[in-house]
């Protein structure tokens, strides 16, 4: 562990990022702040009522939130490929909204594309309070510069599709569109996942469903796509515990129709607090307790001056469940402000599938 | 090696046995060293000031997005462009007065500022969230921070009474700018919503083509190497480096003379070596390590020497180029360790590049010694008819390229050919004077005088071609500045015209000036005036907004003007334009110039020239009234007052008190113009001070070449003291015979340098400042700058000449009994 | 001849001719002679035969148009510049008549300046050339402190330091008056038979070159 960093799932990459957290050392400490001070902000307490289209937008009274959509797709000839697209949002204080440059939002994005021979990415950062970037729950769009996430007057609010997502970067670029008729999965406890024994927790609900068609260019070359895509969407205010190092994430697609999601987050003491969601394919969840989660990393791999796992040995005895994941390409490195790896991996064993694996605070 | 080690002490011996040529050697060596460097090293800190400035956020060096005529244009174009993919970031510009000092302020937006943007502040990541967070951060250099006798973390106030973030320093920022956020610039500068320029970063991935965003809105402006300033400087660095080269040259020349005469010693020692057994090659490779040995001595001496000239003279290149292009040069010298390589490197090329008839004379050595008679005359001879048609040819060159060439740098070649031309030619015109003189004389020790003179001219060419540059040079230099201090302060006289000049804080202030000021009846006139700014051709143009009044008809100096100028400036449709704004864009009277204005193009027929000195800019001069009502927006701050002249002081100090204005935004002429003498005379001052080394260089290229030949003169005069010619004799035709060469050289320097001085007026200046002094000639400053020669050239002679005086007979016996 | 010791220095059919004025002037036309190590030869003839050419020629100072010159066992016809200049340096010792000391450097320094670079330096030899030369009180005095004959016997010491095969002298008491050139040649020949090497002078003088083992008279370039 190189970073002595604090990072929950994603977005407090970016809160860490850009809130002057960042430089090794001042980062632990910083998240640790962030943990403490959170006075100001809503604190995450159970028993939301989640209500659409308003929850598609932004909530601005709790300090980070994201939109997150990972797609497993290939190519017409089976090649496959990854796309990864995130909008994060950062509170840096507490408040009413500021009107224009005074607006105390920062927001992030990150956007990838995967192949097993090649891995793109890009980032970039906006202020709020100018329209530079924002999200606007109806009709639903997000965006930062050109990158965009935008529904229609055809979306509706309780599936999120369809949707138009577009990125690009110096040396990639992809369009998807991103459809279902199923409705969105709340996480957790009716949306409520608690991210520690502590306390530590977030408002999270997820479009697991998306089918994807469109196209990804790699060096202007651009391949017609489909396949299969994820959202999650969270926001918090507290989400970490101080003492959590780091973070493991899996969003799975079964080839049987079952979704699966997987976190563990990673502990100074060298034990872990994880969680999951079995998520049928009628949209029932079935919530994982930690204690029936067994995640071992299998493959290690040297990216960045760092020890990454990317190959796992997974298994939930309750629900007969043992695969082992692998990477599309183990390269899957992120090298933005704030660094991790991010890609799609695919799983066989008891079950067999696709899906995608996030790894941050290595 | 121990080879290598016993050949070079046996070299190195002759410099103990002769301390005095070693001196020259080195002397030569680090004169020419250290003023090299002397001027690197200042030229090297203002190009380091300049990249500071240029890459201040998006100052030359980044791509930009600007709005048409240079206007403001609104935030939304920069969003606009992001969502069209383009990765641009906002910068608003203004100026802001803190203490009466008025300074730029940048407001930037640190999220999307381009990484690529240079020396971006390093708010990095810790300090984002106090820059962005009201009240936020004001970076500062430190320079200004320490000029506006502020502390790091104080919040000043605006002189409008704003109160401003707290300051933080920031060491790589340009002196003379504040950085604040975006959003808080906006607020300070009263420009909500509105943006100055876009940088434009690398792009990330594509982009809408620019018309497709914001129409013709914006315009693109490549990244330029060179920033403004360094163009606008160029002309002054050139200068500079044009009297290091000077400098370094006559240097060499001592460095030449001294290596040549060495190794002229050295030959027969150089025989001895080879019969004993060191192969030509060794001795090569020995004597370029001794000579090497002795540059970098004198090199390491010589930047030493540099380093003081230059900290000495940086005062001085600072106030110059704040006072001309308003560029800020941190008064401290900094220097990176590639001066200090530059300028070793270039003591050792030096003295190869010097030593190299040397060197190559020792490597083609025969081991035996030929005897040939030495027919010094047919060889001279031979020498100067070479030399005459090198510098015809060199002088042919000046013409050309004073004929064909239209820059600066052909300017300086046309100086630099036209002094190697005089100087070459200098022998062969001396040795016709001395001819000439030989054969009018009559008496058997004059005929010998001037014959023996003629033979000393090969020996002492050298050192009087680097008197006669060092002296021309001179000569040019004096001239021109006098010939400026001239000219500016009768222009001054008539620039400065009114009594008292006022600049009010804001429009209030100056309507509640006014009232105020026309219940005093000392009182004669307020003439109100006004500045814009646009840009003509891509270059900032100011307009001047002048009052309808005989303070101006009578006394501003126009260079050429229509019959009523003054009148035809009324409706507002003519302007007066500035010489350097003629020159560049090749105006003349009755032409027609289109200039940008907040409502369209201002046509304006050119009615009048007049010289602005010391302004980089260009500038039209109009109506006060037309220029308000085209620039509705400028400040109508400026008020000039014409007061009878005992009334002024007690005007001064009512206003002061009442207004609260202070001596940087009130002042009188006598003050006006005393700070405005001041700051031009230190122009040339360095130029002034460069030009004294190197006269001082020159006299001891004299002094080393009078010692050097003084031993091997003495084979000549011994037979004139064996047949009755007493020492100090013999002395006294040294001295004159030596001062005689040394006035011929004089007063060839005086047309030389006159010319030197017409190429500096007539083509350097105008090419470099775009405006051309009237040329003077100064008989009194010439006269003594013959005087300050001939001390040179008499102190110079002395030594030798005394030495003479004094030698034991013993000595002057040996010449005869010595078989060489 | 002496027997029984090794030859120094043999020549064969040496030739040279040098062009001045687009003419051709023949100055070695076949010369033949050799040395043997501890032979002193006198190298005699009129102005112009030849004698100093032929001395510059074995010193290896010029190069020969034809025939061969052996030092010992080394051909030196057959040697660079830089070859020759070593052969100069480690092998032979030169006494000039202009005595062509180093005028920066004093007695001391004269004296031993050949055999440091050659790295053939001595210590007790040294010593004893100082001794034996006489040189004792005037080591740290420089060359135009000296008389003629002390200068020429620093010379002789120089070009004996590094012990050489073979020294060499060109008229080297032409610059000295009758008996400081008696008395320096007499040093000489001491020393040259205290090292065994063998000795070639030239010289004008048939009463000097009578002191000597053996004369070879040079006349219109042919060893008369």
């Amino acid at each position: 562990m190189r970073d002595k960093v604090l990072i929950s799932r994603r977005a407090f990459t970016a809160g860490v990022a850009l809130l002057g957290l960042g430089g090794n050392g001042a980062r632990a400490q910083g998240f640790a702040g962030l943990g403490i001070t959170a006075e100001g902000f809503s604190p995450v307490i159970p028993g939301k009522t989640f209500a659409f289209p308003e929850d598609h937008g932004p909530h601005p009274d709790y300090r980070i939130e994201w939109w997150y959509v990972t797609a497993n797709l290939a190519d017409t000839t089976g090649v496959a490929y990854g796309a990864q697209w995130t909008l994060f949002r950062l509170a840096s204080r507490p408040g009413a909204q500021q009107e224009g440059w005074a607006n105390q939002q920062i927001w992030m994005g990150h956007a990838a594309v995967t192949r097993a021979d090649t891995h793109r990415y890009s980032e970039a950062f906006a202020r709020g309070g100018i329209g530079q970037a924002g999200v606007d729950p109806k009709p639903f769009r997000a965006w930062i510069d050109a990158w965009e996430m935008r529904g229609s007057d055809r979306t509706r609010d309780h599936t999120i599709a369809p949707l138009e997502l577009t990125a690009s970067g110096a040396d990639f670029s992809y369009a998807l569109r991103l459809d279902t008729d199923r409705a969105l999965v709340l996480q957790g406890d009716a949306g409520y996942s608690k991210k520690s024994e502590r306390g530590q927790a977030s408002y999270y609900f997820s479009q697991p469903y998306f089918k994807a068609t469109g196209s990804i260019a790699i060096d202007d070359k651009p391949v017609e796509v489909t396949g299969q895509a994820w959202m999650d969407r969270e926001w918090s205010t507290q989400p970490l515990a101080s003492d959590q190092t780091g973070w493991d994430w899996f969003s799975l697609h079964l080839s049987s129709g079952e979704k699966l999601m997987l976190f563990r987050l990673r502990q100074t003491d060298g034990n872990n607090y994880a969680s999951g969601s079995w998520i049928l394919s009628d949209g029932k969840t079935e919530q994982i307790a930690s204690a029936d989660i067994d995640m071992v990393p299998k493959t290690l791999t040297d990216l960045a001056g760092r020890k990454i796992p990317v190959g796992w040995q997974i298994s939930i005895p309750r629900l007969a469940l043992s695969i082992e994941s692998v990477a599309l390409n183990t390269k899957s490195w992120m090298g933005t402000s704030f660094p991790y790896w991010e890609g799609p991996i695919s799983f066989k064993g008891s079950h067999a599938g696709v899906g995608y694996l996030e790894m941050t605070g290595y | 090696m121990t080879r290598i080690i016993w050949i070079l002490a046996v070299l190195l011996s002759h410099w103990r046995r002769h301390p005095m040529q070693l001196a020259t050697l080195l002397i030569g060596l680090i004169s020419a060293t250290a003023l090299w460097s002397g001027v690197q090293a200042l030229n090297q800190q203002a190009r380091d000031s300049y990249d500071r400035a240029a890459a201040t956020f998006g100052g030359a060096r980044t791509a930009m997005l600007v709005g048409r005529n240079g206007a403001t244009f609104p935030q939304q174009l920069f969003v606009d462009l992001r969502r069209a993919g383009w990765p641009v970031s906002p910068v608003v510009e203004g100026r802001i007065q803190i203490g009466g000092r008025s300074l730029r302020l940048l407001g930037i937006e640190p999220v999307t500022l381009p990484a690529e943007v240079g020396n971006a502040p390093t708010i990095g990541r810790t300090g984002l969230q106090s820059f962005v967070t009201p009240p936020g951060e004001m970076l500062v250099a430190p320079e200004t921070l320490s000029d506006l006798d502020l502390t790091e973390g104080t919040a000043p106030s605006a002189s409008d009474g704003t109160l401003l973030p707290p300051l933080r320093v920031q060491a790589q920022l340009v002196p003379g700018v504040l950085v604040v956020d975006i959003g808080i610039a906006q607020r300070l500068l009263k420009m909500p919503d509105q943006l100055s320029r876009l940088l434009v970063g690398k792009a990330k991935g594509k982009r809408v083509p620019l018309e497709n965003v914001v129409g013709d809105r914006l315009q693109l402006v490549e990244p330029d190497a060179e920033s403004d300033l360094e163009r606008l400087t160029d002309s002054f660095h050139l200068n500079l480096t044009a009297f290091g080269l000077l400098s370094f040259v006559v240097g060499l020349f001592i460095v030449n003379s001294a290596i040549g005469l060495a190794f002229e010693q050295r030959l027969p020692m150089l025989r001895t070596l080879r019969a004993c057994g060191v192969s030509a090659r060794m001795l090569n490779v020995v004597l370029v390590v001794e000579l090497v040995s002795l540059a970098l001595v004198a090199g390491v001496i010589g930047l030493i020497c540099g380093y003081l000239i230059a900290a000495s003279l940086l005062p001085d290149v600072a106030a110059s180029l704040r006072g001309l292009y308003g560029a800020q040069i941190p008064g401290q010298l900094t220097l990176k360790g590639e001066w200090w390589i530059a300028g070793i490197v270039i003591s050792i090329v030096g003295a190869l590049a010097a030593a190299t008839t040397s060197l190559a004379k020792a490597i083609r050595l025969p081991v035996l010694a030929t005897a040939q008679p030495y027919a010094w005359q047919q060889a001279q001879h031979r020498w100067l008819i070479f030399q005459s048609a090198l510098a015809l040819a060199v002088l042919a060159a000046a013409a050309g390229i004073l004929w064909y060439g239209d820059s600066l740098i052909s300017g300086f070649a046309v100086l630099a050919a036209l002094l190697l031309g005089a100087a070459l030619g200098l022998p062969a015109i001396v040795e016709v004077v001395l001819s000439f003189s030989q054969r009018s004389a009559h008496r058997a020790v004059a005929v010998w005088f001037w014959a023996d003179a003629r033979q000393q001219l090969s020996g002492l060419s050298l050192a009087l071609m680097a008197l006669l540059l060092a002296l021309a040079v001179n000569v040019g230099v004096s001239t021109m500045v006098e010939t400026f201090s001239r000219t500016f302060s009768g222009w001054l006289d008539g620039r400065l015209a009114a009594d008292v000049y006022l600049i009010a804080s804001d429009d209030t202030q100056a309507t509640e000036i006014k009232a105020w000021l026309r219940q005093r009846p000392e009182v004669e006139a307020m003439l109100p005036s006004g500045r814009a700014e646009t840009q003509i051709g891509g270059e900032p143009i100011e307009i001047l907004g002048l009052s309808d009044h005989a303070t101006y008809r009578d006394h501003w100096p126009l260079l050429q003007s229509t019959a009523n100028a003054w009148i035809r400036l009324r409706p507002g449709d003519t302007g007066l334009i500035s010489e350097q704004l003629a020159r560049r864009l090749k105006l003349a009277i009755g032409d027609r110039i289109e200039v940008p204005a907040p409502g369209g193009n201002w046509t304006l027929e050119v009615v009048g020239i007049y010289a602005d000195y010391g302004n980089p800019k260009g500038q039209i001069a109009v109506n006060i009234d037309a220029l308000t009502r085209r620039f509705p927006a400028i400040p109508q701050t400026r008020l000039a007052l014409r007061v009878a002249p005992a009334a002024a002081p007690a005007l001064i100090s009512s206003l002061q008190s009442k207004f609260g204005l202070d001596g940087r935004n009130l002042v009188d002429q006598a003050t006006l113009k005393a700070e405005s003498t001041r700051i031009f005379n230190r122009t040339f001052a360095v130029t002034a001070a460069l030009n004294t080394f190197t006269l001082g260089v020159a006299g001891v290229a004299l002094l080393t070449s009078l010692l050097t030949l003084g031993n091997s003169r003495l084979p000549q005069l011994a037979p004139l003291w064996a047949i009755g010619i007493t020492r100090r004799r013999l002395a006294a035709i040294e001295l004159l015979k030596t001062m005689s060469v040394a006035l011929i050289t004089t007063l060839l320097a005086l047309p030389l340098g006159l010319l030197v001085a017409w190429c500096l007026i007539a083509v350097v200046n105008v090419k470099a400042f775009g405006w051309r002094l009237p040329f003077h000639i100064f008989p009194l400053q010439l006269l003594e700058l013959v005087g300050v020669a001939m001390a040179a050239a008499l102190l110079a002679a002395l030594i030798p000449v005394l030495k003479l005086a004094r030698m034991q007979p013993a000595n002057l016996v040996k010449i005869f009994a010595d078989e060489r | 001849m002496a027997t029984g010791k090794p030859i120094v220095l043999s020549v064969r059919n040496l030739t040279k001719t040098y062009r001045s004025a687009g003419e051709q002037i023949v100055v070695l036309r076949g010369v033949n002679l050799s040395i043997a190590a501890g032979e002193r030869v006198a190298l005699t003839g009129e102005s112009g035969s030849g004698k100093s050419t032929l001395l510059h020629l074995i010193a290896g100072l010029d190069a020969p148009d034809g025939g061969e010159i052996r030092l010992a066992d080394t051909s030196v016809s057959d040697l660079t510049d830089a070859g020759r200049a070593a052969l100069r340096r480690d092998r032979l010792g030169l006494v000039f008549q202009q005595f062509n000391l180093i005028p920066s450097l004093d007695v001391e320094d004269n004296l031993v300046f050949q055999s440091r670079i050659a790295g053939r330096h001595d210590s007790a030899w040294h010593a004893e050339l100082v001794e034996r030369l006489g040189l004792g009180g005037l080591l740290k005095r420089y060359p135009d402190q000296l008389s003629g004959g002390q200068q020429q016997r620093v010379a002789i010491g120089r070009a004996l330091a590094a012990k050489p095969l073979l020294l060499l002298a060109d008229e080297p008491t032409g610059n000295l008056d009758e008996a400081t050139a008696d008395d320096v040649l007499a040093l000489a020949r001491d020393l040259v038979a205290r090292t065994g090497c063998g000795f070639l002078m030239v010289t004008h003088s048939t009463r000097l070159a009578a002191t000597l083992d053996r004369r070879i008279h040079l006349h219109a370039g042919l060893v008369a």
